[in-house]
């Protein structure tokens, strides 16, 4: 049982921590709230002010908010949807009986250990070039005419960019969870006369929800703030083809030096994220208890 | 899963997967490749596999140009620097709620959590000016505390599930034979919590390393990290094939092999010991 002192040992090493994190949580967002309320352009400082929400309306009003928002939700959703399903077949291949499953796992896990900037910069150049990328290499060896990647599909193009990235962080942990799974189970339900496609359904994809669950959560952590990625592919264009609400943020601030409206942009995204956040949270907590 | 299968089963598999690997890796193969080539024959159509003359004037041409050297020790300095820093405020922090959890732990540890939900653009605006208030715009200091405040939840969660494995029984016996706190946590803990801490900081340089949001936007040239040496190729020099192969392949080398090092520890930690 802890005594009363080490209790109170406790509290004192657990303080810098809670302090340190309650000031990164609490002030950066109390001066983005106070911004958003103002006139501020970097550019113009002697102009200052309330400003009756302005900032806010013109951020939610403008064309690009609701596009930013839209691509944001089909990059997260598609990059979910890309390394999850591949992400267990993958998982389910390598856990096969196989010659150098080790070399297999390291091959598998490299791109997730690639820096954004860089894996964006090889795909854009080397790969979907439309003059002298590997992609248009092959459309001209087969006589096709060749595709303009980022140009015509700037979204798809970075959501193939990003899932890349992530897809070995979801097969390794997958994986990870089919190895603890009793083979005695799948040997039983086999000599029962299960088929391999029942066998994955009724057996390895329940035992497989909790992982699932966790990819999904961390993944979204992650992509809801893809950045380098947008900044070295398309700068967010064609128009707004693929800007997220992160990027757009980032373009009011640093680009159009308008403080003011980027602040407001942040509490819109603060709060979207945390809408999000409580719902995973919440699936996340139930089963994380279990 | 050991099971009996036929040689024939076997083989197929080993080559489904094989291939498979290969296909997520040849980006990776390519760039490799690419950076030893000489420029002309990088932009060869058709494209050349092998059969190139080998050279290594792409690294010299970028480090003479580029200073390469610089960006690689601030990428150092920034993902060394951040973890060791988080550590130090983390390990007694994760040490504290393993050992002597109270009611709210849980909680706590969901809170600290839910920060990293904060998407970072929300704060890019006040972060950028108080920086350039306090002069820490374009500096390592600057980046160290924003890369240790934002690594610290995952720090801690991860720390804290590798202590949880250490069985509080052999504190009570340490206890028991009179260990104070002093030794208890110098001669029993830290010996057992030395893998766990381990590969706690392989991660989180590995997590700094890569970070590409504030390591951009807070730098300009002093303290810009390999991100930023990165970023300057996108256009529109990125066309040199064979160069940006090169400061490609030297941006990712360090951290691959670290990360080749790490993968068997890569699940647990990322997952918060959810998935072991």
């Amino acid at each position: 049982m802890p005594t009363q002192s080490s209790r109170a040992a406790a509290r004192l090493m657990l303080s810098p921590t809670v302090v340190l994190l309650l000031i990164w949580m609490i002030v950066p967002l109390a001066f983005t709230l106070w911004f958003s309320l103002q006139r501020y352009n970097l550019l113009y400082p002697d102009r200052q002010g309330f400003n009756d929400f302005a900032n806010y309306t013109r951020f939610v009003a403008s064309p690009a908010f609701l596009a930013a928002i839209t691509n944001t939700l089909i990059l997260v959703l598609g990059v979910l949807i890309i390394t999850v399903v591949l992400g267990t077949l993958i998982a389910l291949l390598i856990d096969q009986p196989l010659w150098g499953q080790g070399a297999v796992r390291i091959l598998v896990i490299s791109p997730f250990f690639i820096m954004p900037p860089v894996a964006a910069l090889i795909w854009k150049n080397m790969f979907m070039n439309p003059t002298n990328g590997l992609f248009a290499e092959a459309a001209k060896y087969l006589g096709l005419p060749p595709f303009d990647f980022l140009g015509q599909a700037p979204l798809a193009s970075i959501i193939l960019i990003v899932a890349w990235q992530w897809l070995p962080f979801a097969t390794l942990i997958l994986l990870t969870a089919l190895q603890s799974l009793s083979s005695e189970e799948l040997e039983a339900a086999e000599m029962d006369g299960a088929s391999a496609a029942a066998r994955f359904w009724y057996i390895m994809l329940p035992h497989l929800a909790r992982s699932i669950t966790v990819v999904i959560l961390i993944q979204t952590i992650f992509l809801l703030g893809i950045f380098g990625e947008i900044l070295v592919t398309t700068n967010g264009g064609p128009g707004t083809a693929s800007t997220t609400l992160p990027y757009l943020i980032f373009k009011e601030a640093l680009l159009d030096f308008d403080a003011g409206t980027a602040a407001a942009g942040g509490v819109v995204a603060v709060i979207l994220a945390n809408i999000v956040a409580i719902f995973l949270m919440r699936a996340i907590g139930k089963n994380l208890d279990s | 899963m050991a099971r009996a299968v036929s040689t024939r089963r076997k083989s197929f598999n080993t080559a489904a997967a094989w291939s498979v690997a290969m296909l997520l890796f040849f980006p990776i193969l390519w760039t490799i490749l690419t950076s030893f080539k000489p420029e002309p024959q990088a932009v060869a159509s058709p494209p050349v596999f092998l059969g190139f003359d080998w050279t290594w004037q792409n690294y010299i041409d970028v480090n003479q140009q580029r200073d390469y050297l610089r960006f690689f020790l601030n990428s150092v300095i920034i993902a060394v620097g951040s973890t060791l820093l988080g550590l130090v405020i983390a390990i007694p922090a994760a040490w504290s709620m393993a050992f002597v959890p109270g009611r709210r732990t849980k909680d706590l540890l969901m809170w600290m959590l839910s920060t990293k939900m904060m998407p970072a653009v929300g704060v890019l605006v006040p972060i950028y000016l108080i920086f350039k208030t306090l002069g820490l715009l374009d500096s390592r200091t600057g980046l160290v505390i924003v890369l240790t405040l934002m690594n610290l939840p995952i720090i801690v969660w991860m720390l804290y599930t590798y202590f949880k494995e250490i069985p509080g029984e052999i504190l009570e016996a340490a206890r028991m034979d009179g260990a104070g706190l002093k030794d208890e946590i110098l001669y029993v803990l830290t010996p057992m919590a030395v893998p766990g801490i381990a590969s706690t900081l392989l991660l989180n340089i590995i997590l700094a390393w890569n970070e590409a949001f504030w390591t951009i936007n807070l730098t300009v040239t002093d303290a810009a990290p390999l991100t930023k040496f990165i970023t300057s190729f996108s256009s529109p020099q990125g066309l040199f094939y064979a160069k940006l192969s090169a400061a490609s392949t030297m941006a990712i080398a360090p951290i691959l092999i670290l990360g080749w090092f790490s993968q068997k520890q890569l699940v647990r930690g990322l997952t918060f010991g959810a998935v072991k």
